[in-house]
């Protein structure tokens, strides 16, 4: 906070500096648009540091100039001397407060009231400054110009590879242990210095960050909301002038969210929302780009309003822009002079809208992308180039070549000399196994057309690019080293494989690679992934992590059972087992009860044999021992027909058949002879059901009927109409389904209703 | 007007370059090659702390490369990147007076799309090029 402060004082004082000439001429002429543009964006600006910075008073004073220089502006108040007189002494007085606070006395604010009051219309009071001019204070920062920065990185980059070449040459001769020391110390002062150089312009975004938990506790408090906020990846490196130039987008996007976007807590409750709004702000790097986002679960943007409101400022008709595209409807939010509520609170500025903020960010090279989600909320997110960023970086080699990769990007690396990684074909592309997960592989060597080395090993670094994850093929893994990288031309980067280039100590120039970028190269889709990987949250919510029994079977095969159906592990003898009615049955207990086995036993032997039961019914299951408790990955391959086996899971690298508990009750359970076939009830039925469907669902054993008989309960209902209740199984006409959500089955779809049937009938 | 022009030998012809597009003339070092990218993209070269793209001339306009590692170069700006285009020999900068390319010539290839007139030094025409329209990527923008 006390940087803040620091650079709010410096800015002040800087500005009153610029703007005293602008205040005498503006004294003299006061119709100049132009003096009193500059004058109104300083009480401006300071209104809105005082917003986040906590000074009342100067916010007080500031706020009540901008009202009135608004009016000015807007042609509803003459400046009349006493006008002119009454703004003046705000604005010194301004300049009296910030330098007091730099030195840290206090001013008594006696004259305060008096010099608002004499804005007022008709007060022809001229207010006297009442300050005597507070000490100043030695200033500790010194404000430095970006270009004088960046002359003296380039030169600071000159100095590195001088001091290089100089060492070079030195290791080729007979050198003076003198000189040795002299360099040594050279290379030590030259290291901290480019170091320090680079400091000078990179800061963590966090920089930005601190300010908002504080803004937007107070932002909120006056308006009577309540938020939380979040950030994340704060310590993401952005060039110093970049930040600089995101402040005001940011805060002014963030107090957008709390003041339009977030809800009041009423408006919240009723719309079955938490009180609490919740704002997420972060920032992360992706590719050549680091994208800062902040999203909001408020009410989103209003497309209709806008489009009205615009309309009603013109120049575009109501129709012109409705007939817009839905990604040009949203991007009207950046359309000058819009403020999306009717009144000006103290919150949201005054013609500083959406469009400063866009402008802003594309001056530095960036983009601000919206994705509104109407009454759900709002997401904006502002991608900047890396351009200038240091990053950290892995530099790989291929063939005698060297790449940077951007270390965030990297998981980890692994060599195949261990066993932690797998290659195996797939079809035509490889894959590669690293514990249990299955990843695409990408060679580098293949991707670039770069011949590989012969070497022992093989390195892997795997590589996140947001939607999925790969494995990269290298032949070297080299160093980790911070690099400063520039954007490379238009010819390097339409390849679509670099994010930049880069000038390592080495001297020769380095490409930086694109992850993203490689990932669409080698035609990797992580789109199947996505929604496999939406599918495997909600089962995991189900069932995280089953736990199973792992077996060695008699066939010799390792198997896997859920341990919920396990009753327990017996010996038995093996003379209890008969071949009977046409099927290897066990006595225990006095009950007679299937056995399955596969392959042989010794009939001279105990056996080894898992009871399993689901409640009522009990198999058991011959194997040759138990071998551990263990919980089973999300993934499964099933098989391809159902039957004994479910599918195959990947337990420490190794294929495990899982067995199908539902199938194994199924098909072993009937001869216990109560159970009665499943009642499924069809409804809605325009007779196609009835002559279609029917014979197909009795011959898979279910009772059919399309009334229910008094006290009838059925196991199932079957339904054509696509909005029956959720309990049922629904049918549809056409093929395709109709989202993601949809779960109806597609009426000429034999499998996929049987099974539906089935587990609804299991499920009971 | 007489304007200084640099000429110099690309692809065994001679060329004249206005002097306003060339930053420097340097001997290129060692240069990173950039797979995939176009092919008379030669590679990249440090040069003091800066990175330059260097651009085998020949290749660009559409002749075969000889092959042979030509290290001089002339450094030209284009949109804020340095390029590096690769020139057999430099003969001399000399003030001459541009004419216009008229007469029918039928230049082949890529020359057309540099030519952008006629020097005269002792008699002999010499073509000026525009190495803006050599650089990959703004070739197709100086159209």
């Amino acid at each position: 906070m006390d940087d803040l402060l620091q650079e709010f004082i410096a800015e002040t004082r800087e500005t009153l500096e610029a703007l005293s000439g602008e205040i005498v001429a503006w004294e003299s002429s006061p119709d100049d648009k132009g003096r009193l543009d500059a004058i109104f964006r300083f009480v401006h600006t300071v209104k809105g540091s005082c917003g986040f910075l906590d000074l009342p008073r100067l916010g007080r004073l500031s706020h009540a100039a901008e009202d009135v220089l608004a009016q000015v502006r807007a042609g509803d108040r003459v400046p009349d001397r006493g006008l002119v007189n009454a703004v003046l002494a705000i604005v010194d007085r301004i300049g009296e407060l910030a330098e007091a606070i730099d030195a840290g006395e206090s001013l008594d604010d006696s004259g305060e009231d008096l010099l608002i009051a004499a804005l007022a219309e008709g007060s022809d009071e001229i207010a006297q400054p009442t300050g005597n001019g507070a000490q100043r204070a030695p200033a500790r920062s010194v404000r430095l110009s970006v270009e004088l920065l960046d002359r003296m990185m380039s030169g600071m980059s000159d100095m590195v590879l001088a001091r290089n070449e100089l060492a070079r040459r030195l290791r080729h001769g007979e050198v003076d242990p003198t000189v040795e020391a002299a360099l040594e110390r050279l290379s030590l002062t030259v290291g901290e210095m480019r170091d320090t150089v680079t400091r000078t312009r990179m800061q963590k975004i966090d920089a930005l960050f601190t300010a908002l938990p504080r803004m937007v506790r107070d932002t909120a408090a006056g308006l009577g909301k309540s938020v939380t906020l979040h950030m994340e990846g704060s310590d993401v490196e952005l060039d110093r002038e970049m930040i600089e130039v995101m402040r005001d987008p940011l805060v002014h996007i963030v107090r957008n969210s709390i003041d339009h976007g977030i809800e009041a807590p009423g408006d919240r409750r009723q719309g079955g929302k938490r009180e609490n709004g919740r704002l997420v702000v972060s920032a992360r790097q992706s590719g050549n780009q680091i994208i800062i986002e902040i999203a909001d679960d408020g009410r989103g943007i209003d497309i209709e309003k806008l489009i009205t409101k615009l309309a009603a400022i013109g120049p575009r008709s109501e129709r012109e822009l409705r007939a817009l595209s839905d990604k040009a409807k949203l991007d009207l939010v950046f359309e000058p002079g819009l403020s999306a509520k009717d009144t000006v609170s103290e919150i949201s500025g005054r013609g500083v809208g959406m469009d400063v903020v866009r402008s802003a960010i594309e001056q530095i090279g960036g983009r601000v992308e919206l994705d509104n989600a109407p009454g759900k909320g709002l997401r904006i997110a502002i991608h900047v180039p890396l351009t200038l960023s240091i990053i950290s970086a892995i530099v790989v080699g291929i063939g005698n070549q060297r790449f940077a990769v951007p270390r965030q990007a990297i998981e980890e690396i692994v060599t195949d000399r261990g066993e932690a990684i797998r290659i195996d074909m797939i079809g035509g592309s490889s894959v590669a196994t690293v514990r249990d997960r299955r990843i695409p592989l990408v060679d580098l060597g293949e991707l670039l057309g770069i011949e590989r080395v012969q070497s022992e090993t093989e390195m892997f670094a795997i590589v996140s690019v947001g939607e999925g994850s790969y494995a990269l093929r290298v032949d070297t893994v080299l160093d980790n080293e911070e690099l400063v990288i520039k954007p490379a031309s238009p010819a390097v980067m339409s390849t679509g494989l670099y994010a930049g280039q880069t000038l390592p100590d080495s001297g020769l120039p380095m490409l930086l690679l694109d992850c993203a970028g490689m990932a669409s190269a080698a035609r990797l889709d992580f789109t199947r992934n996505g929604a496999h990987a939406y599918g495997e949250e909600d089962m995991v919510a189900e069932a995280p992590g089953m736990p199973a029994l792992l077996f060695l079977d008699l066939d010799g095969v390792r198997r896997a059972v859920p341990l919920g159906i396990v009753d327990r592990v017996e010996q038995v003898d093996s003379d209890l087992v008969r071949m009977s009615a046409g099927q290897l049955r066990i006595a225990m207990d006095g009950r007679i009860m299937p056995l399955i086995v596969q392959g042989e036993f010794d009939p001279h032997r105990k056996l080894s044999m898992l009871r399993l039961k689901d409640g009522e019914t009990e198999v058991a299951y011959a194997i040759q021992e138990a071998l551990d408790i263990v919980v089973l990955p999300e993934e499964m391959a099933p098989a391809k027909a159902p039957g004994l086996v479910a599918g195959v899971v990947l337990l420490d690298g190794e294929q495990v058949e899982l067995l199908d508990a539902y199938w194994l009750f199924g098909e072993y359970s009937g001869d216990e002879g109560e159970q009665v076939a499943p009642l499924c009830l069809l409804s809605g039925d325009d007779g196609w059901m009835m002559s279609f469907v029917k014979p197909l669902l009795e011959s898979a054993g279910y009772r059919v009927t399309t009334e229910l008989a008094p006290g009838e309960a059925a196991s199932v209902t079957l339904s054509a109409d696509e909005r029956a209740p959720a309990g049922a199984v629904r049918l549809r006409r056409r093929k395709a389904g109709s989202g993601k959500s949809d779960d109806s089955i597609y009426r000429y779809d034999r499998e996929g209703l049987l099974s539906a049937l089935e587990a609804k009938v299991g499920a009971r | 007007m007489a304007h200084l022009y640099l000429i110099a030998q690309v692809a065994g012809r001679t060329v004249a370059i206005d002097s306003d597009q060339v930053e420097s003339v340097v001997d290129i070092g060692e240069v990173t090659a950039i797979p995939r990218a176009a092919e008379h993209v030669r590679g990249l070269a440090a040069l003091r702390s800066r990175v330059v793209t260097v651009v085998d001339t020949q290749s660009a306009l559409g002749l075969e490369t000889s092959g042979q590692n030509a290290h001089r170069a002339v450094i030209t700006q284009v949109d804020g990147h340095h390029y590096a285009l690769l020139v057999d020999a430099l003969d001399d900068v000399a003030p001459f007076e541009l004419l216009p390319l008229n007469g029918g010539f039928a230049l082949d290839s890529a020359w057309r799309f540099a030519g952008r007139g006629i020097v005269e030094r002792d008699g002999e025409p010499i073509l000026a090029i525009d190495l803006a329209s050599l650089v990959p990527g703004h070739a197709v923008a100086a159209e």
